[in-house]
C-alpha cells in the first residue's frame, strides 16, 4: 500500500463516559483501499472508536479526518453528507425486520436517489450478486440464515457505492464455516469494489485472514498497527498476552 | 447497629439520610426524564418541518393509531355513556330531575371522560406497540443502521408517530363523544323512560361548543404527550428483550400518569 493516501486518520482521540476514560489518545491511519482490522479485547473501546469514525459519537478531544475532512466539528447536516461515503455492516446485521430483502437493500436508494423502481431492482440484483445471493429479494430477514443476513447487510451497506465499509464484529457468534464464508465476503467485497474496509473484531484468525494491517487497541490506545505477519513478532506485552492466549488454544 | 452508629467517625448513614438520598435520586430521575422528553419533543418539532415529508409513513401511523383504535374507542365510549346515564338517572330520579341526565352525561363526556379514556385506550393499544417496536429497533441496532445511512431516525420513525397521536386522539375523542351519547340516549330513553325530546333539548341547552373544544384541546395535549413518552422510552431502550419490556412498562405507567396530571393542568389553564 506504499504511497496510498490515508482515507481515515484518527488523531489523539479522547473519549470518556462519566468517570470511564475509554479512549485515551487513539492515533490511527488507514490507507485508501486497504483493510484495517481493529483488534482488542471485549470492552476495550473498539465499537466506541468505530462510532467516532462514522460520527455517531463526538469525542472529548482529538480529530477524525475522513477523506480529507475533519468530521468532529461538523453539524448533523454536514455529517449526513459524509455518512454517504460509508457503508456499515452490523454485528447482528441490523436488517429492518418489517421489510423484505429488496426493501432493505434499496432503502438508501429510495432515500437518496430518484431512481425508478426498475432501476432500483437492477441495482439491488447486482449488489446481491456481488455478495453471492440471487433470487431472495422478496424474502424477509427472518427467513434467512445468519450468514445470509450478514451478506444482505453488506449488500445494503454497498448499495450507494461507498468509499469506506465498516464491519462491526462480523464473525462474532458464527460457526467456523459461516465465519470463513463471512471472511471471504470481506475479501471479495474489497476486490470487487476497491473500498477501504475497517473491521472491528476480537477474532484473531479472521483478523489475520482479512487484514492488510491490524491495529491493536489496548488501554484506550492503539499500541500496534502493523501487517498481520509483523504482529506475531510484536514485543508489546498486551499484544503478546492476547495472541499467546489465542495460539495456545491452537485455533490458528 | 446502634453501637456502630454511636462510634465517632463511623459515618453510618442514618435512615433519614438514606430516605432523603432516595427521594433526591427519584426527583433527579424525574427531572432528567422530563428534560429528555422535552428535548426529544423539540427535535421532533424541528424535524417535522424539514423535507422530505414522508407521507407514506405518516399515513401508516395515522391508520395504526387512529383507524386501528376505532373499534375499541367506540366500544369504550358506548359503555361509558351507558353506565354514566344509568347511574346519573338513578341519582336524579330521587329528586325528579331526570331531564338533567342528558346534559350531565354530555358535559362529563366532552370535558373529561372522552379525552381521558380515549388517550388511555390509545396508550394501551398503540403507544405500547410503538414503544416495543422502537425499543426492539434500538437494541437490534436498526436505529443505528438508519443513522449510518444518513437518514434521521427522529424524522423517519418518530415524527409520523407523534403527529399521528396529535391528530388522531382528538378525532377518536369525537368518536368517543358520539358513541357515548348514543349509549346514554339508549339507556335514558329506552330503559329509564326519559322522553327523547327532553334528553336532546336539555343536552342542547346545556352543552356549549366550548365544552367540546376543551375536550379536544385536552385530547391533542394527551395525544402529543403519550406518543412522545412512548417514543422516548422506546428510542432510549437498552439491555435486550428485558430492557425493551421495562421500557414499555415505564412508558405505560408514565403515560397514564401524564394523562391524569395533564387533565388537571389543562383543565385549570383553560378556566
Amino acid at each position: 500500500m506504499a504511497g496510498a493516501q490515508p482515507m481515515i486518520q484518527v488523531i489523539d482521540l479522547h473519549k470518556s463516559f462519566g468517570s470511564n476514560h475509554v479512549l485515551r489518545g487513539v492515533n490511527l491511519s488507514i490507507d485508501e483501499g486497504s483493510t484495517c482490522v481493529i483488534l482488542g479485547t471485549s470492552g476495550s473501546g473498539k465499537t466506541v472508536l468505530m462510532k467516532h469514525i462514522i460520527g455517531l459519537l463526538k469525542p472529548d478531544s482529538g480529530r477524525v479526518i475522513v477523506d480529507g475532512e475533519d468530521i468532529v466539528p461538523m453539524t448533523p447536516e454536514q455529517l449526513a453528507v459524509v455518512r454517504r461515503k460509508f457503508g456499515m455492516v452490523f454485528q447482528g446485521s441490523a436488517l429492518f425486520d418489517s421489510m423484505t430483502v429488496f426493501e432493505n437493500v434499496s432503502f438508501a436508494l429510495r432515500e437518496h436517489t430518484r431512481m425508478s423502481d426498475d432501476e432500483m431492482r437492477e441495482v439491488v440484483r447486482r449488489k446481491l450478486e456481488i455478495v453471492g445471493l440471487v433470487g431472495i429479494e422478496d424474502k424477509y430477514p427472518s427467513d434467512l440464515s445468519g450468514g445470509m443476513r450478514k451478506r444482505v447487510g453488506l449488500a445494503r451497506a454497498i448499495v450507494l457505492d461507498p468509499k469506506i465499509v465498516l464491519y462491526d464484529e462480523p464473525t462474532t457468534g458464527l460457526d467456523p464455516i459461516t465465519t470463513d464464508y463471512v471472511d471471504q465476503m470481506i475479501i471479495d467485497a474489497k476486490k470487487a469494489l476497491g473500498v477501504t474496509s475497517v473491521v472491528i473484531s476480537h477474532d484473531v484468525a479472521s483478523a489475520f485472514k482479512v487484514g492488510d494491517t491490524i491495529a491493536f487497541l489496548h488501554g484506550g490506545r492503539i499500541v500496534e498497527q502493523v501487517p498481520p505477519k509483523l504482529l506475531r513478532q510484536s514485543q508489546n506485552p498486551a499484544v503478546k498476552v492476547f495472541l499467546s492466549t489465542w495460539f495456545e488454544k491452537g485455533e490458528y | 447497629m446502634a453501637e456502630e452508629a454511636e462510634k465517632p467517625g463511623a459515618h453510618q448513614p442514618t435512615a433519614l439520610y438514606i430516605a432523603v438520598e432516595q427521594i433526591g435520586k427519584r426527583v433527579t430521575g424525574v427531572v432528567e426524564e422530563l428534560g429528555g422528553i422535552a428535548s426529544l419533543g423539540w427535535s421532533v418539532a424541528r424535524w417535522a418541518v424539514r423535507p422530505p415529508l414522508r407521507v407514506e409513513n405518516l399515513f401508516a401511523q395515522l391508520d395504526f393509531v387512529g383507524v386501528g383504535s376505532t373499534f375499541i374507542v367506540m366500544l369504550t365510549g358506548v359503555f361509558s355513556g351507558m353506565v354514566f346515564a344509568h347511574q346519573s338517572s338513578r341519582a336524579f330520579m330521587l329528586f325528579n330531575a331526570e331531564s338533567l341526565v342528558g346534559p350531565t352525561v354530555a358535559l362529563t363526556l366532552t370535558r373529561e371522560l372522552a379525552p381521558v379514556f380515549t388517550a388511555l385506550m390509545v396508550t394501551m393499544r398503540a403507544v405500547s406497540a410503538m414503544c416495543t417496536e422502537l425499543g426492539t429497533m434500538r437494541v437490534t441496532e436498526q436505529i443505528d443502521a438508519l443513522e449510518t445511512m444518513a437518514v434521521s431516525p427522529i424524522q423517519y420513525l418518530l415524527v409520523p408517530r407523534v403527529l399521528a397521536g396529535l391528530v388522531m386522539v382528538p378525532l377518536l375523542t369525537m368518536l368517543f363523544n358520539t358513541a357515548g351519547m348514543a349509549g346514554a340516549y339508549v339507556i335514558a330513553v329506552n330503559l329509564k323512560g326519559i322522553s327523547p325530546g327532553t334528553f336532546i333539548y336539555r343536552t342542547q341547552q346545556w352543552l356549549d361548543p366550548e365544552d367540546i373544544n376543551e375536550g379536544l384541546i385536552k385530547a391533542a395535549v394527551f395525544g402529543l404527550a403519550v406518543t412522545l413518552i412512548g417514543c422516548y422510552k422506546g428510542y432510549n431502550a437498552s439491555g435486550g428483550a428485558k430492557g425493551v419490556g421495562q421500557a414499555t412498562t415505564q412508558a405505560m405507567v408514565s403515560s397514564a400518569l401524564a394523562i391524569v396530571v395533564l387533565d388537571y393542568v389543562v383543565g385549570v389553564a383553560l378556566h
